[in-house]
């Protein structure tokens, strides 16, 4: 007998050790494991031993080959990771090349959501001018001259004629001269009142809601913005709806959350009031359906508006609105 | 407007442990309790205090030096009352407290011995009118006590922020009436009872209204041996309540009926009207008045004066005059109470910049009929003082004031608007809890004649809402309206926006929002021609600063600052957005044009700089990129960018900027900021820019998507390298070729512009792939041949351009 099992087992290893890529030791696997190789033949010369050696020198062999199997798929392995590193490894904790997405505007971002909320209840969007007559911001909202209300807002004006809309309940009355009922609109836009402090910047944003048809009671309006600040803000956000004045809407209401900063036990963004006022709201005033030619008897309307950044303010926990117009990126880019 | 628990317990009976729910009811039937405080909070560094010794002041006569105990210690306080001796207990304040009158004490040194504190008199601390001497108080009190707790001073003031429509409820008897509305009570009216004697007021006094239309009324009495002197302290004790410091008995008293009914007085010293009489008049033009604030205003005709026999003595409903005030030597006055119309008042008081407790009332409507009970209440008051008497008699001028008429009430109609389910009864009774008159018809109706104080109800829907507040808002059960599930397209532009701004975010651009006004000189920065339309600005007539003094006609100015902003804070590489409206204003009198318009700006570097990029500056390629992505995004092709002639952007670098066309359309402009307007808006960097016109993006904007078919024959792609003038616009040669076959032809590619070397002076090589392609079969290399070669001729023949050698 020309080698002896451990001899061939010692070599093999050898041989595997030295092999540098994955084509030798297929090669190596083939010698010594395949149909005519070293080992198999081996396994068949056992035949040839004594009877008494047999067994003893067969288990060893058979041991041998499995060891051996295990070693070559081992070894192929290992080649086949270390190919693909070429050579070396990356530093794969370094900096990816970011692609780097602009981010939109905090105030866009909340209008798109008031917007997609009142969409999926049926409203559409219309849009109007900015700077506007002072009847369609004013009078035909059943706000005259010299009445006392004009004192609710404070007014940019161009002329004695034309002012920067204070609100965006003008496009009501631009809608309503135009379509008959069943009227749903939402109107987005900018406004404007001479006015600058922490709360208060001269130009900002509003949104403002019209329903009319047959049928529309003030029951429906606290429906719907029960169910829109349920989506803005959140399911358990307490709601309460309370008294107030707008000339264009009767009778009016002021809707009010639960302080979010708070939950109700007074502080400063509250006013220590418990109470934040987020829409202001109400049924359309007759005489605005009267001053767009709308029968009074047949129809009746709701009407709501609310400040973008009051509520970006307050979901995103900004206390200074100025920051919203100062473009500083480093504020832009939280958004 | 402030109102306290201690006047409002005069007509309506308050325990003082109830008002944070009565704020709370308030604030829930419309008037909105802004904040409630405690009168006395100025109190709370005020404590009992006991003279420990008295010794005397080494360096004044008249000044004492006390050990006060105040519980905790033992302070030093010097004191010059007379009335102070060991062992008295009396309030004691210490530093920080703001006394009534408006001063702070502060520790220090009076006349070189320090002093800790002060005690006060009953006068200083607002708890009573014995101003000469410390306030004593009971032996019992214990020291280091606060005052307000040992007095067991309290009073809640409610500060309540009231809607214009509710005239009624500037009065304490207003707000009494509002909660007994929901405290389902009556409140207590004041009592007047008048002893007046003597001579009649009809032979000493008269008055004549000569513009009935500004002054449907004019009542008047005579007080005479009237001695002026400080109010009692009951009197002074309410006015302070409320944050109205006493003057004297006769303008306190003015002011306390004011405060109590909300109508307005006047007390004029009767001895300074000239002729003893009252005309009520218009001013003349020219006239000159001085308000008793002692400021001199120019009247105008439609101005309504109050008069005496020659000269006018008070603007009527907004301030007296000076030349008729109530003086200390004043003996005798005329109480003025009167009903002045409120559009008359609201004029004179904006045009004049005057407003004042009157005019605020009188413009949103006193009670008509509160006049003369007003006016009783007053000279009830005046007669009660030590030796005064009220003259016989009362002098009342009434044209006729519009009531309003009955209002016929649905109760159907009621239900439907409110979506609720109230009787007959139900609403009769909510009406009649705020004094309302009603009376129920056989059909479901009500009719309903509101009290005279109720300005503002004048139409069924103001009753719907008076029974709504009543009820209650919350009560009120929510529902949803039942609509049609129909949808209608949004506007093209609206959706057009929202998409822009999504692929500018994607292009590593951030939106930013600028205010629409700008300063006027920002045209000037721009270097714009006095001809540019974009200096066609709207002015506003009240800008809050000179830098939003005018509608912005670009929106580059905004973005330029915004960048200035951004360097400023060391964000140097930036890329930000603006999709906004400009203003070009038209003829006088017509709205602006408002244009919607996209602008984006890049300055700084083109990538992040990291480990693996060089910094490299943006150019002008860069930001044409953007637009490029930008339009092909939306669809939108055969878009092309020219040369912006000479001069007609002034704003940015000759040379640099490229219009934008569709076909012959001007959509746009792109290009880098000239160096001046940099300069203007102090920059140091290079910046580049792009204006796109919404509109006209929106009207170029491709219908439906139609999907073509993926081509099933191949493509052969050949190069071509021609030399041409080196001002020589690249897209033209471009557009030749694509228009040459233009259904053979499926990419046009150009990889490489080279000028120099071998390239002759004023030349540039251009090299350019064309892939070939048809949809019909697969293109043989001799047929491409053929077209690439005539292509080429074409070119070489049409720009003058050769190949290279």
């Amino acid at each position: 007998m020309a080698k002896t099992i451990e001899q061939i087992y010692e070599e093999a290893f050898k041989e595997i050790k030295s092999a540098t890529d994955s084509e030798s030791i297929k090669a190596l696997s083939i010698r010594y494991l395949g149909r005519k190789g070293i080992i198999t033949h081996f396994l068949r010369n056992i035949s040839n031993l004594p009877p008494e050696k047999r067994p003893e020198v067969g288990k060893r062999a058979n041991e041998v080959k499995k060891s051996l199997d295990k070693a070559f798929k081992h070894a192929l392995k290992h080649l086949e990771t270390k190919s693909l590193q070429k050579d070396y490894k990356i530093d794969v904790s370094l900096p990816g090349r970011t692609i780097r997405q602009g981010s939109l505007h905090p105030i866009t971002q909340i209008t798109w959501q008031i917007c997609e909320i009142l969409e999926k209840i049926g409203f559409d969007i219309a849009e109007g001018p900015e700077v506007e007559t002072d009847h369609y911001n004013f009078e035909a909202l059943n706000i005259p001259k010299n009445h006392p209300a004009r004192d609710m807002q404070d007014t940019f004006y161009i002329s004695d004629n034309i002012v920067l809309r204070t609100h965006t309940s003008s496009i009501q009355v631009r809608i309503m001269e135009k379509v008959t009922p069943p009227v749903r609109i939402i109107a987005p836009g900018k406004v404007y009142r001479c006015d600058s402090d922490l709360t208060h910047t001269p130009m900002f944003h509003q949104i403002e809601g019209l329903m009319v048809d047959e049928g529309i009671s003030f029951g429906d309006l606290k429906g719907i913005l029960t169910t829109f600040i349920h989506h803005i803000f959140d399911k358990k956000t307490s709601i309460r709806f309370r008294p107030s004045f707008f000339p264009f809407t009767e009778p009016s209401a002021e809707v009010d959350i639960l302080c979010v900063m708070c939950g109700g036990k007074g502080c400063r963004v509250c006013s220590h009031t418990g109470w934040l006022e987020v829409i202001g709201a109400g049924m359309v005033h007759p005489a605005v359906f009267e001053n767009v030619g709308y029968d009074t008897t047949r129809y009746t309307g709701l009407a709501f508006g609310m400040g973008v950044e009051r509520i970006a303010m307050l979901k995103y926990g900004i206390d200074d609105i100025r920051k919203f117009f100062e473009n500083d990126l480093r504020f832009l880019r939280q958004f | 407007m402030k109102v306290s628990l201690s006047w409002l317990n005069d007509y309506i009976p308050i325990d003082k442990k109830s008002y944070s729910s009565i704020a709370d009811s308030l604030t829930m039937v419309g008037l909105e309790v802004d904040s409630v405080t405690n009168r006395y909070d100025y109190l709370d560094s005020v404590v009992v205090g006991r003279i420990l010794n008295i010794k005397a002041h080494p360096n004044a006569e008249k000044l004492k030096l006390c050990d006060v105990d105040i519980g905790s210690r033992a302070i030093r306080v010097v004191c010059g009352a007379p009335n102070i001796y060991e062992d008295m207990v009396a309030p004691v304040a210490l530093q920080g407290t703001r006394f009534p009158d408006g001063s702070v004490l502060e520790k220090g040194m009076i006349r070189n011995e320090l002093s800790e504190g002060m005690l006060c008199s009953e006068t200083e601390l607002g708890l009573g009118t014995a101003g000469s001497g410390v306030m004593i108080l009971d032996q019992k009190q214990l020291t280091g006590n606060k005052l307000a707790k040992a007095l067991e001073l309290s009073d809640m003031v409610f500060e309540i922020d009231l809607t214009p429509n509710r005239p009624d409820c500037l009065s304490i008897i207003g707000i009494a009436r509002e909660i007994a509305a929901f405290r389902q009570t009556t409140i207590k009216y004041p009592e007047i009872s008048l002893s007046d004697a003597g001579d009649k007021i009809s032979d000493l006094t008269s008055i004549t209204i000569k513009a009935p239309d500004l002054c449907p009324r004019y009542s008047a009495r005579l007080v005479f041996d009237i001695n002026i002197a400080p109010s009692p302290f009951w009197l002074q004790d309410r006015l302070m309540s409320v944050g109205l410091r006493p003057i004297n008995n006769i303008v306190d008293i003015t002011n306390f009926v004011l405060m109590e009914t909300g109508q307005p007085l006047h007390a004029f010293d009767f001895d300074r009207l000239s002729d003893h009489r009252i005309v009520v008049r218009q001013a003349k033009k020219g006239e000159t008045f001085i308000t008793l604030d002692k400021k001199k205003h120019l009247l105008a005709p439609d101005m309504l004066m109050i008069c005496d026999g020659e000269k006018p003595v008070a603007l009527a409903g907004i301030m007296g005059g000076h030349n008729s005030e109530v003086t200390e030597s004043t003996n005798r006055v005329l109480i003025e109470s009167a009903y002045f119309t409120p559009v008359g008042i609201r004029k004179t008081s904006k045009k004049l910049g005057i407003s004042s407790e009157s005019s605020h009332r009188f413009e949103r409507g006193v009670d008509p009929e509160g006049i003369i009970t007003a006016l009783n209440r007053a000279a009830q008051l005046m007669s009660e003082l030590d030796g005064s008497s009220l003259i016989e008699g009362i002098i009342d001028k009434y044209s006729k004031i519009n009531h309003a008429e009955p209002i016929t009430l649905n109760v159907g109609h009621t239900n439907r608007l409110l979506g609720t389910g109230y009787d007959q009864d139900k609403i009769e009774n909510l009406l009649k809890s705020i004094e309302f008159n009603v009376e129920k018809t056989g059909n479901d109706e009500l009719v309903v004649v509101p009290p005279s104080f109720r300005v503002d109800i004048a139409r069924p829907v103001d009753l719907i809402e008076e029974i709504a507040r009543l009820s209650g808002y919350n009560n009120i059960p929510t529902t949803y309206p039942l609509i049609p599930a129909e949808a209608r397209h949004p506007e093209e532009q609206l959706r057009l926006r929202n998409r822009l701004k999504k692929v500018m975010t994607g292009f590593g651009f951030t939106e930013t929002i600028n205010y629409s006004f700008i300063n006027r000189l920002s045209c000037d920065s721009l270097r714009l021609e006095s001809a540019d339309q974009r200096r066609n600005t709207i002015n506003i007539l009240n800008p809050l600063t000179e830098d939003q003094a005018v509608m912005r006609t670009s929106l580059i100015p905004g973005l330029l600052e915004t960048i200035h902003y951004n360097i400023a804070q060391r964000i140097k590489s930036l890329r930000l957005f603006e999709v906004g409206k400009i203003y070009i204003g038209r003829e006088k009198d017509n709205l602006p044009e408002e244009i919607e318009m996209l602008a984006g700006i890049w300055t700084g570097s083109r990538t992040n700089v990291s480990w693996c990029s060089k910094e490299s500056g943006c150019d002008f390629f860069d930001i044409k990129g953007v637009v490029e992505g930008l339009l092909n995004r939306v669809k939108i092709d055969r878009i092309k960018f020219t040369c912006m002639p000479d001069n007609s952007c002034t704003y940015t670098r000759p040379g640099h900027t490229a219009q934008i066309l569709q076909e012959k359309k001007l959509i746009g402009l792109a290009g880098e900021i000239h160096p001046q307007v940099l300069h203007n808006f102090d920059l140091k960097q290079a910046a580049f820019i792009f204006e796109l016109d919404l509109k006209a993006i929106s009207d170029l904007m491709p219908g439906t998507i139609r999907s073509k078919p993926i081509p099933k024959f191949p493509s052969i792609s050949r190069d071509i390298t021609i030399i041409i003038d080196k001002d020589f616009e690249s897209s033209e040669l471009l557009e030749t070729i694509r228009k040459s076959v233009e259904e053979l032809i499926e990419n046009l590619y150009l990889f490489d512009v080279f000028e120099g070397d071998t390239i002759p002076q004023n030349k540039k090589s251009i090299s350019l792939r064309i892939t070939y392609r048809s949809k019909h079969k697969t293109l043989e290399d001799d047929e491409v041949n053929y077209i690439h070669k005539n292509i080429t001729d074409r070119l070489l023949k049409e720009f003058d351009a050769s190949l290279p050698t």
